[in-house]
Parts: structure tokens; sequence; C-alpha cells
């Protein structure tokens, strides 16, 4: 017993003092660097390979969703009575054109399909299969000035009161993988999934696949957007901007 | 001749501290969904194999539930953990602490001496003459150095999004992501069993002794 208790002891003094550690900028700087030599040592070893995809057999009966899985706006209901068909996505910020796309004009493009799993962050996993353009197809129509860095994505929805929003690197950005997916086993994306527009990121967790999206932008640095640390669970929580860990 | 070489006291402590913060963190990392399943996926209660108590704040780092906050933790401490051992693997084959004190020898593995051994230990005599360790010892040792902690590593990366190009072979080879999620758990554990054991160990048999060469190094004369 007091060999219990003196463990219990010691692992809640550690706690403590980790508690205390994580607050000082030095661990704060510590844990941004770590972060980065994981994409990096993520990115040298994978090499821009491709996530595995899987047979339709295998996808999930019913596909979670987590986060905002409605949005409780008079505008959004209409927009769902109507089917979409007034949704817009903007494409902005560093481009040479601007572009402003329909639901038709996405379905128009070149279409990737893809049965892949989706890892959230709190250790779950459902697989499930994604229908869209790549995202590079429309980066390319835009066409990006060489300072773009990062690519934002705006979205209809709010979570506590804040909009929701979130961001990747280029090298995401242009992944194959990479696709805006509008439809969600053969069916246009359910609400709680999206509807009915979401990014899939296949090599990151669930909170960077930002859905109900209105925009895309390219920038050049993430600070001054929002809370500046480039997505709503990393200003308000401190979740890793690179999330493929 | 100093009875533990500096690399094995430096990674020995570094490792103490690796393990405990990986540990800690990753049951508040387990707090976040605490059901285990096997395969690709799952999400749903009910087809769990098993459901995981909640730990409290006092088991947990940080002391509450954050899941971002033992992600940091975790994530950042992931990496002196891993290279520490990769640092003991070459220095054990280096100055062949492994081949003489770890590795085990075919006379080892006869029933009658692995008997012998286990009643020795249950009589809690621990004296044993010529090698380093005895056999359990070794044994013990090996499966740690060799498939534990390595395990850890590996089923981590395996349950890494981004190391998903990678490793995906690896991650059939178990059953899929799920099943890589409940190992990492099952390994974590194994590795706090042994801490339990290691430490009771100790206690029973000279602690100051083996905690002082520990630090110091110690002799090797008898």
């Amino acid at each position: 017993m007091r060999r219990r208790g003196f463990m219990a002891g010691t692992a809640a003094l550690l706690a403590g003092a980790c508690s205390k550690i994580s607050d000082t900028p030095t661990a704060q700087s510590l844990f941004r660097a770590s972060e980065g030599w994981h994409r990096g040592a993520q990115r040298l070893l994978g090499g821009g390979g491709l996530v595995k995809e899987y047979p339709r057999s295998d996808i999930s009966p019913f596909f979670r969703g987590n986060g905002s899985t409605a949005i409780d706006t008079p505008e959004y209901a209409a927009a769902q009575a109507a089917g979409f068909v007034d949704w817009r996505l903007e494409i902005g910020g560093l481009v040479a054109h601007p572009l402003v796309l329909s639901l038709d004009n996405i379905r128009k493009l070149p279409q990737r399909t893809q049965v892949t799993r989706h890892d959230c962050v709190e250790g779950w996993s459902a697989i499930g299969e994604w229908t869209g353009p790549q995202l590079s197809t429309i980066l390319e129509g835009a066409q990006l000035f060489p300072d773009a860095r990062y690519i934002v994505f705006r979205c209809a929805d709010t979570l506590g009161g804040a909009r929701y929003y979130e961001s990747i690197d280029l090298d995401d950005a242009f992944h194959p993988q990479t696709i805006i997916a509008h439809m969600l086993n053969g069916a246009p994306l359910p609400v709680r999934n999206g509807a009915p527009l979401r990014l899939r990121v296949e090599r990151q967790l669930g909170y960077k696949h930002a859905k109900y999206l209105t925009g895309i932008e390219a920038v050049a640095s993430l600070e001054g957007i929002e809370g500046g640390k480039g997505g709503y669970w990393e200003d308000r929580a401190g979740y890793h901007w690179y999330a493929g860990i | 001749m100093k009875r533990h070489a500096l690399s094995t006291r430096l990674w020995h402590w570094l490792n103490v501290l690796c393990v405990v913060i990986l540990f800690m963190s990753g049951l508040n990392i387990s707090n976040a969904h605490p059901r285990l399943y096997w395969g690709d996926w799952g999400f749903a209660a009910g087809s769990e194999w098993l459901a995981v108590p909640r730990f409290p704040g006092w088991m947990t780092i940080p002391g509450h539930y954050s899941l971002a906050g033992a992600r940091e933790w975790h994530v950042l401490v992931a990496w002196p953990f891993a290279l520490g051992l990769l640092f003991i693997w070459a220095a054990m084959l280096a100055n062949r602490h492994f081949a003489q004190d770890i590795a085990t020898t075919r006379a080892e593995w006869r029933w009658s001496a692995i008997r012998a051994d286990v009643a020795k230990h249950l009589r809690l005599d621990f004296e044993h003459a010529g090698s380093k360790f005895n056999f359990l010892q070794k044994l013990a040792y090996g499966i740690v150095l060799g498939v534990l902690l390595p395990g850890m590593i590996l089923t981590g990366m395996g349950i890494s999004p981004g190391m998903e190009p990678l490793l995906s072979p690896v991650i059939d080879l178990v059953g899929g992501r799920q099943s890589m999620r409940s190992l990492h758990f099952i390994l974590a554990w194994a590795i706090f069993a042994f801490l339990v054991l290691h430490v009771a160990l100790v206690l029973l048999s000279h602690p100051l002794r083996q905690m002082r060469d520990m630090i110091t190094g110690g002799s090797d004369a008898p």
C-alpha cells in the first residue's frame, strides 16, 4: 500500500511538473519544433506516396460525423432545401485567376473516387468512399502566385461561436489524394459529414478535413488569419497544425 | 571495469523519463476514446474488444483531461525515446554488452536449466556466478529492448496517418490501423508491467547498491 501511495505521489508530482513546464516558452518552442521534425521525417520517409485505398466492400456501414454535424442557420437550411444549387466555392488570395465555382462546376471537373480511412485525433477510424476533383486541378486553374505557401479553407460552420477554418501546406494541397469531396459512398455528402463540400487530406487526422467549404484562399503566411495558428482547433486548444502524427 | 557502462547508465535514466512521460500522456490520450478495436476501423460503442477505464488525473500528463496537451508531450518525447533506443542498440552492439550479457546461450534454453532458474527466483535467490545476468533477466531485458520498446515506436508510427504511405503493408500485416492502436496500448501496459517487476526486484536485491551502481557505474569486482 505504501509503495502504491508512493507511485501515485510520484506520478501526481510528475503530472504537476509537466503541466507547469508546458506553459513555459521553452516547452512551447520544443513542442512546435518536434511537430516540424515529425513532418520532415514523415515527408522524407513517405516520399509523397499514396495512402491505402480499400475495396468498396470495406466501407464502414455508417460514417460517423464529428465536430459540427449541422449548421443551425436559416441560410443553410434554405440552401439544403434547394439542393445547394446556389452554394459557391470562392478561390482567392494569392492567385492569378480568382474563381467562383458552383457545385455543378465542381462536378464537371475531372473526378477522383477513393475509398480511404478517416482517422480522428481521438483515436477512432471509419472507411468511406469519397468523390470530387483533386484540389490540384482547382489550384492549377486559379494559378498560384510564387509567394503562396499555404492553402486556407473557409467553412460555413461555427463551433462555440467561432468560424471553423483549416489550412495545409502546398505539399498536401498538391497530393493526388487531396480532393474537394461532394459525395460520400456514391451519394451527395450528408449534412453531418460536411454537405455540400468538404476537404479530404488523407495523410492527416480528421480535424484537418474542413467541412461545409465556402472558400479556398492561397496565402504566404498563416499569421494574421484568425488566431494565427492555422486552424480552429490549433487556435483554440493548441492541437498540432501538422496532423500527420 | 565498471559494472554498468556510461552508455547504459545514460540511456537507462533517459529512457525511464521518456517511458514515464509517454505512458502518462498516453493514458490521457486513451481517455479521448477509451475503446479498442481490431481491424481497420471502429468507432461505435459495442464493437470494441476492450472498453478501457477512464484514467484519473493523477495518472495522466497533463493532470487534467487535455488531448491536445497530452499529444504535445507524447509527440515531443517520442523523439528522445526513439533516438535513445537507436543509441543504446548501437552502443550495446559496439561494446559487446548485448553479446556478452544479454544474448542467451543454447544451454540456458534447456528445460531443466529454466526450471532451476525459476525456482531460484521464487526463493528470491538472485545470486548467480559467471555471467552478469541470469536467464530470466536476459530474457526480460532482451524482450524489452528487442520487442516492447521498438514495438512501441513501430505501432506509434503505424497509427500516424502521415506514415501510412510507407507503412500500410505493415499495418495490413497486423490486421489494420485499429489493430495497430490496440497493440500500441497492449505493448504500453507490457512495458508498465516490466517496470513494476523490475523495480520490485531491485527493491528485493540490494536496492541502494543497485541504484548507486546504475548512477556511478559501480565496479565489476566481486
